[in-house]
């Protein structure tokens, strides 16, 4: 017999993973719309305007202003990939081909599980983070997880037999592999100043990380270089321009996706879109202070369940405002070229990351000792 | 012949290769065009506006005082290369008072406008300035039929326009006057 404590907590923890899920899609799906708006408007274009649910479209100034804004298209969208016809080429491998739609998606999703997003304090004044598992290993859980998703990529362009997701594939798992080894050494030295001898904390968790920036300097200002380079890794990691290898439309048709069609094709979309939201949420974690005010200043707001929300909205802020760079850089900046992305991974980010590294070790380590040597 | 001239390039300094401020100009760059005015219309709310000798749908028009200048004499019938052009002659009656001393009037006047290329000679033709293409570009209609604009559809989409020459008027003062040839 279970006890009834378990199934409750199980029930909560349920609910919650549905809500994050929830919000997670809801950002991705709306992310899209950004992708679209802000595009139209650095190219002088107005951008999706048209799509309205019936009624709203008459309520005076908030419905055309909603309209305007294409706030109903991200439905529009939804909707279409789901009644799209599915077609499946005969040259595939039916297996494969229907796996990695899923494979794709399901990493963008479990990243989540270990991203916090505020901090609560219950009535017995214990600060508790908002998060649905709070692992010690927050941060490395991430960076493997994340990593997966290139089978979605391998598998899509593998099975769909045709050449040009071939080459969306290949060229995908090599740029991954490439730009997993500068970013995960970008992060190392950020754990090594948080986790330094005498401090509070020493761990891997992303709510200690985000602890330690509280009424401190944010770890961009300590450490630019290291934030640049992740910067840099994440756009490769989550195939955006620059690095859209996998799917460089002008030689590649459409990438790995290219034999994809209708709801399959959506799963990609979706996934490549959640990859974004959950990828500025971690810079926002590691770099920005997530859930804190400003550096060096103590968050105004409240301890009380107002402050917990505004946190929130704070946080989801600096996300949006990073998933917007991301949009912002994509119609700025031309595709590199397949072997300048090689160039650039291993011969400038890789050494820059290592000598940054072995920078701040020094750095930690001198810091440590003239600690210890003080009387 | 002129002589080659090699230019010396200068070499990059540090901060250009690392192309991060050309990253920024160019991020600056898309932002301030994301708060400059759209270039781009509403089509089919907003139309733009279409310059003055535009060739656009061939038209019949009349003349200020409200009457019809084509005097189906099938010039442009005549001249019109893809042969959209079909006029069926009439006569005008001889006491219509509003139209002393025209004879003829085009009983009916149609062009095909899957046939029409828009190049203009029926209105370079017409000796009564009747016939214009003016600043309507887009037609289109559900079947072969719908495409066929008879004179009705003609005149309501010609209207009216100034007339610099009023012949007819000046045609009937002449007589009045009693020095007509």
């Amino acid at each position: 017999m279970i006890e009834f404590e378990v199934i409750q907590l199980v029930a909560i923890k349920v609910i919650f993973a549905f809500l994050m899920v929830g919000a997670v899609m809801t950002m991705a799906g709306y992310s899209v719309l950004a992708e679209r708006k802000v595009s139209a408007w650095m190219q002088g274009r107005v951008g999706p305007n048209r799509t309205v649910l019936p009624l709203v479209g008459h309520i005076p100034i908030i419905g055309p202003l909603l309209k305007g804004l294409g706030m109903f298209q991200p439905l529009a969208d939804g909707l279409k990939f789901l009644f799209k016809e599915e077609i499946v080429p005969g040259h595939v491998n039916k297996f494969y081909y229907y796996l990695a739609p899923i494979v794709a998606l399901v990493p963008a999703l479990t990243t989540m599980t270990v991203l916090p997003f505020g901090e609560f304090t219950n009535s017995d004044g214990d600060i508790l983070p908002l998060i649905l598992a709070d692992l010690d290993i927050g941060i490395l859980f991430v960076l493997a997880v994340s990593s997966l998703g290139v089978y979605g990529i391998v598998l899509a362009g593998w099975s769909s037999n045709s050449k040009y997701s071939f080459l969306g594939g290949i060229r995908s798992s090599a740029q991954m592999i490439s730009y997993e080894l500068a970013m995960g050494l970008s992060l190392l030295p950020v754990f090594l100043w948080v986790s330094e001898p005498g401090a509070a904390v020493s761990s891997l968790s992303l709510v200690e990380i985000v602890r330690s920036q509280n009424a401190s300097s944010w770890l961009l200002i300590i450490q630019p270089i290291s934030a640049l380079i992740f910067l840099i890794a994440l756009f490769a990691e989550t195939n955006r321009l620059p690095f859209d290898m996998p799917e460089s439309e002008t030689d590649l048709v459409g990438g790995f996706h290219t034999e994809y069609g209708s709801f399959k094709f959506g799963i990609f979309f979706v996934a490549e879109y959640a990859h974004i939201v959950i990828g500025s949420a971690i810079f926002a974690l590691l770099f920005l202070g997530g859930w804190n005010f400003l550096p060096w200043i103590d968050n105004p707001w409240p301890s009380n369940w107002l402050g917990s929300l505004i946190g929130i909205i704070w946080f989801l802020t600096k996300t949006i405002g990073l998933i917007f760079f991301f949009i912002w850089v994509r119609w700025t900046l031309p595709r590199f070229r397949y072997d300048q992305v090689m160039t650039l991974g291993w011969t400038k980010l890789l050494p820059l990351a290592l000598a940054n590294l072995i920078f701040y070790v020094l750095l930690v380590t001198w810091i440590d000792q003239s600690n210890l040597n003080l009387p | 012949m002129p002589k080659t001239v090699v230019l010396a390039r200068k070499p990059l300094s540090f901060s250009e290769r690392t192309y991060l401020p050309q990253i920024a100009t160019g991020l600056k760059t898309t932002l301030s065009n994301m708060f400059k005015p759209n270039v781009t219309l509403q089509y089919p709310e907003e139309k733009p506006s279409i310059p003055q000798n535009y060739r656009g749908v061939p038209t019949l028009v009349k003349d200020p005082n409200g009457r019809e200048k084509c005097v189906s004499c099938q010039l442009c019938e005549f001249v019109c290369p893809p042969k959209a052009i079909r006029i069926t002659p009439g006569s005008v009656p001889e006491d219509d008072d509003s139209r002393e001393h025209v004879e003829k009037a085009p009983e009916e006047f149609e062009i095909n406008m899957l046939r029409c290329i828009y190049c203009g000679y029926c209105q370079e033709v017409c000796p009564e300035e009747a016939i214009f293409l003016q600043d309507e570009y887009s037609t289109s209609g559900y079947s072969r039929e719908e495409m066929i604009n008879n004179k009705e559809k003609l005149y309501e989409l010609g209207g009216t326009v100034p007339d610099p020459h009023y012949k007819w008027d000046k045609k009937k003062n002449a007589e009045d006057e009693g020095n007509s040839h």
